[in-house]
């Protein structure tokens, strides 16, 4: 080894910690892009395979109920490869040792022939054999969660019809690889149930004897689903069609596209500000060491060294901490995309997960980092190269300082000395001052962005639980009935108040634009499902009118007076001008509503509902239970608690790893940038430093030169902090906005203030690190040697 | 000139390496009397800047005793060495070590903020001759100018003693003459015990006493009968 190389190690080793908090800085980004990349890719391709394997359809159709004799009409629209009609219909399900009743999606299966599309993956058993109507295959997770093995039974509601069913198997879908329940927010697997029965076991149970409900379709691969979902339109339309659509709709897949946009989001912008501001600090301790080394670099150059040599040199220094940041990188994104793919293949019900970072991915991380790290000490190296060597065997001349303005300012406000010194210091290298304070504005940040999603998420459970559905559960009713029903149902044991409500899958039109919804209509009165004006006052809609949710108002183009016309997908299908009276804020759905009354005169029917929303005597839950496992018609039961506890249990777990992430994200960038400025400092001070021991100055004084520096730079970060903070929290709340939710942007002062304190403290015991080596100075070793 | 300031009974400082210990000093026996212009003369290595170290409060002696007046210094904690540099001590050094973020005015006023009786800054200046300058940053001020305002700054607070390691070290002549007519000055106006290391030996001429140092002792002393002003010094 050459001695040149040997100085490199022992200069490395010399500056471990310093090394170590700029690598963890680097590890920071290399793991987070290596986990985002790898579950981005992880995510698609385990999707892509299952899709493909299972054959997952293209377009999706639900109608009242159509002739089989259409199928083979269907399969000859242009473009369609391949098609599947089944029967579909929600059940209440009565589990043994549960006491609330559960709810069943039942599935027909084919009898002579394996499915088509969508097809199921057996993972336990067999699928029913078509003789014993009796038999049927349940949701793996379903079955998991309320401990179902094959030959296991259980009763469902069909139609008012009590049947036993009995369990032969457990299968997955690519239908449901996100599978929730109707009304339901979040996946809840023991309270609901994908459940496959033999086709004429089904089609007894809903009357759809040589009928059939849903449609799903395979289409040319590169084809538009456009012109195939127009034509099916037109085709189902007398038979109930309720509008086909594409995977983009589909409920499973449109969550799944929603995460793997999300991780393609974090891909592209944390890493490159973990990239940034490693090569930020190799750059600020480059240019200290070059410094430092000014006699000895000028020596290499006396000895016989090329520039080249020096710069390669020092380049090296750099490297050699990438590398320690790409190495921990590696390992901690691997371990982290390791954990991460369990959570996933947990939260969607994958059968496998493909899990392969490949090794372009470590390789572009490494070199990222290396690159990053190269170019914060290539101006370094470069100034060391081009040092005359007979001017740099020469002490530099001192920083040179002018008075200003600031001066005249400092003398008026009679300031000592040591905070004289802190204020010039900060003013002599401003670029320097501004990038320290910019790399812990940005620690701050990433404790805001990450911790205002609590109060988000308490703005939306209290808005959609507390204010606007303030009912206790909704019942669910498989086909709309008399509104006299609600009689019957405030009969019910335990039914307080109930309320009737109506659902209708519309589309609007507005211009050029579009958008399917269901819109909810409820009577004018209602006291338990409301709609709230900014102000949080009840928004009554008028007859001939329509109030929208702001993003569904957004997407179609329309403000409060204009005019659009709902195509109605139910009912007698007509098409009617409304006239939007009102947008609320809503944060989850595209919300649209309308008068039930109204509802009911526009579709010339009797008072009907389609659900009923009821408040509950916490007392008689039991017999509740009990008494709507048996009731015809109701195919579900959303109980507001469960709900909410549901949303708040899986968003919380998540928020919870997703908060420690960024705080300890935000603690090693203030480490990492703070201990580095601090001991830059403090070699740049200590001759400083050390005069003002010897004139008298105690540790504590002395120290307040060196910390109170550092700890200014940390409270002039903390405003520019908040702003990026709020900026990067916008940015979220616009990022994570699609037709399933939306997060507002709620910034309270305690936000700020956590994000502050963390960085501040982090700061602080950085610098305090950083002070235990001025007080261990040697004065007299300090002012014998030359600067 | 008989009233003793310092006082030091067999100091010795070791410096222990692990495998050899080197002595700095070897048992000192010295008396400074008040007022006294003292030059330490020696070799590099000698034990001067040691034994200026102890006496100034930057250093413990590994052996001996040292008092200033009836204050005994020996086994001082850092916290009460730090009082007695703030209170009793100037120091000037050969680097000037004045801090470049300050000008001629705060660099002495580092020091009037926190000493108990001080001189203003500006009348500290004034006697170094800096009156004009105190405005000045040391990045624009010559070398011999940034060593009299390191003087100013460590008589600015009236101390009793002033230790000065090599103050005209870094200096050309002309400008090193300067600052020994300041140091003389002080010491003549204010009776400041002022203690000089150098290794010129012409500088010895204008001391009242002059100590020779050889391996960590004082190998010679002697007394200047007739002293010479540092105009008359030619180096």
């Amino acid at each position: 080894m050459q001695a040149i190389d040997r100085k490199l190690l022992r200069d490395f080793k010399r500056l471990w910690i310093q090394a170590i908090a700029i690598a963890l800085v680097l590890a920071c980004g290399v793991a987070i892009l290596l986990t985002s990349v790898g579950m981005y890719t992880a995510l698609s391709e385990t999707r892509a395979a299952y899709y493909e394997r299972n054959r997952f359809a293209d377009v999706f159709v639900h109608t009242t109920r159509a002739p089989l004799s259409l199928v083979p009409e269907i399969a000859q629209i242009d473009g369609v490869l391949s098609v599947e009609a089944r029967i579909a219909g929600d059940a209440i399900l009565d589990l043994p040792d549960r006491i609330k009743p559960a709810v069943g999606r039942i599935l027909s299966y084919p009898e002579d022939t394996a499915p088509v599309l969508n097809v199921p993956l057996l993972v336990e058993g067999r699928f029913p054999n078509p003789v014993h109507t009796d038999e049927v295959v349940v949701n793996a997770p379903f079955a998991a969660e309320n401990g179902f093995r094959p030959g296991d039974s259980f009763s469902a509601n069909l139609k008012g019809q009590k049947r036993e069913l009995t369990i032969v198997g457990t299968a997955l879908s690519p239908e449901f690889v996100y599978t929730i329940g109707p009304g339901a927010l979040m996946p809840d697997n023991s309270s609901f149930g994908i459940i496959w029965m033999s086709e004429r076991a089904a089609a007894a149970a809903f009357d759809m004897t040589g009928a059939f409900n849903e449609i799903s379709v395979a289409i040319a691969s590169g084809m538009s689903p456009e012109p195939v979902i127009d034509a099916l339109d037109d085709l189902l339309k007398p038979f109930g069609g309720l509008g086909a659509y594409d995977r983009t709709t589909h409920q499973s897949d449109a969550f799944l596209d929603a995460e793997i946009s999300q991780l393609r989001g974090m891909a592209a912008i944390l890493p490159p500000i973990f990239f940034g501001i490693s090569g930020f600090l190799v750059s600020m301790v480059m240019g200290r060491i070059i410094a430092l080394e000014r006699s000895e670099i000028g020596l290499l150059k006396a000895i016989g060294y090329s520039n080249t040599e020096i710069c390669l040199h020092y380049l090296m220094l750099a490297g050699l901490i990438a590398i320690v940041g790409v190495l921990l990188g590696w390992g901690a994104g691997t371990v982290l995309a390791r954990s991460t793919a369990a959570q996933y293949a947990q939260f969607f019900n994958f059968p496998f997960v493909i899990f392969r970072v490949s090794y372009w991915v470590y390789a572009a991380a490494g070199l990222a980092g290396l690159a990053t790290t190269s170019l914060g000490a290539a101006q370094s190296a470069l100034k060391a190269a081009r040092l005359a060597p007979a001017i740099a065997m020469q002490p530099p001349a001192p920083p040179r300082f002018k008075r200003s303005f600031v001066d005249e300012a400092m003398a008026h406000l009679k300031l000592s000395q040591p905070t004289i010194m802190i204020l010039r210091s900060l003013l002599r290298w401003p670029i320097r001052s501004a990038m320290t304070s910019l790399g812990l504005a940005l620690a701050v940040s990433s404790v805001i962005a990450s911790i205002f999603i609590n109060d988000a998420l308490d703005e939306i459970v209290d808005l959609a639980f507390y204010q606007t559905n303030r009912q206790d559960a909704m019942l669910l009713f498989s086909d709309d009935i008399p509104e006299t029903a609600l009689e019957d149902v405030r009969n019910l044991p335990g039914v307080l108040q109930a309320e009737s409500q109506q659902y209708h899958t519309a589309i609007l039109h507005h211009g050029h634009l579009s958008k399917r919804v269901a819109i909810e209509a409820r009577p004018p009165d209602t006291d338990l499902s409301r709609v709230l004006d900014a102000d949080g006052k009840p928004l009554i809609v008028p007859p001939g009118g329509i109030v929208l949710s702001v993003r569904l108002a957004r997407q179609l183009d329309v403000e409060s007076g204009d005019v659009l016309e709902a195509e109605f997908l139910s009912g007698r299908r007509e098409t009617y001008a409304l006239s939007v009276t009102g947008l609320v804020e809503q944060h989850l759905g595209l919300g649209a509503y309308m008068d039930l009354e109204f509802m009911n005169t526009l579709f010339r029917q009797i008072p009907q509902l389609s659900v009923a929303n009821v408040t509950l005597d916490d007392h008689q839950m039991d017999a509740l239970h009990r008494a709507i496992k048996d009731l015809p018609k109701l195919s579900g039961i959303i109980e507001m608690n469960d709900n909410r506890r549901a949303f708040q249990d899986t968003v919380e777990q998540n928020v919870v790893v997703m908060n420690t992430m960024y705080i300890v994200i935000a603690v090693l960038i203030t480490v990492g940038v703070t201990y580095n400025a601090a001991r830059i400092q403090l070699s740049e001070r200590a001759r400083e430093l050390a005069s003002l021991r010897i004139l008298g100055f105690g540790r504590g004084e002395v120290s307040y030169i060196l910390v109170g520096e550092m700890m200014l730079i940390a409270v002039i970060a903390q405003p520019v902090g908040w702003l990026i903070g709020a900026w990067i929290a916008q940015a979220m709340t616009n990022a994570f906005t699609s037709d399933l939710y939306a997060i507002p942007l709620v910034l309270k002062p305690a936000t700020f203030t956590v994000g502050s304190l963390v960085v501040l403290c982090a700061a602080f015991a950085s610098a305090m690190v950083v002070r235990r080596r001025l007080d261990r100075l040697d004065l007299i070793a300090v002012m014998k040697t030359r600067e | 000139m008989s009233e003793i300031i310092f006082r030091t009974q067999g100091i010795t400082k070791v410096y222990d390496t692990g495998e050899v210990k080197v002595y700095a000093l070897a048992g000192v026996d010295l008396e400074l009397y008040k007022g006294e212009l003292t030059v330490l003369l020696g070799p590099s290595g000698s034990g001067k800047s040691t034994l200026l170290n102890i006496l100034g409060g930057l250093d413990h002696a590994t052996d001996g005793q040292v008092w200033f007046e009836d204050t005994e210094l020996t086994d001082m904690s850092d916290r009460d060495l730090t009082r007695y540099r703030r209170d009793h001590v100037g120091f000037v050094f050969q680097f000037y070590n004045l801090v470049p973020s300050l000008t001629a005015r705060e660099n002495v006023q580092l020091v009037t903020d926190v000493a108990p009786n001080p001189m203003p800054a500006a009348e500290a200046l004034d006697l170094v001759g800096l009156g004009k300058r105190m405005d000045h940053f040391p990045s624009e001020m010559s070398g011999g100018e940034q060593q009299r305002v390191a003087i100013a700054r460590a008589i600015a607070k009236r101390p009793q003693i002033l230790l000065c390691d090599e103050p005209t070290g870094a200096l050309d002549s002309t400008t090193g003459v300067q600052v020994l007519e300041v140091l003389r000055d002080i010491n003549e106006r204010f009776g400041t015990t002022t203690v000089v290391i150098t290794h010129n030996a012409e500088i010895q001429r204008m001391a009242h006493r002059v100590l020779f140092f050889q391996d960590g002792k004082i190998s010679e002393t002697r007394v200047n009968r007739d002293r010479l002003a540092p105009s008359e010094i030619v180096w």
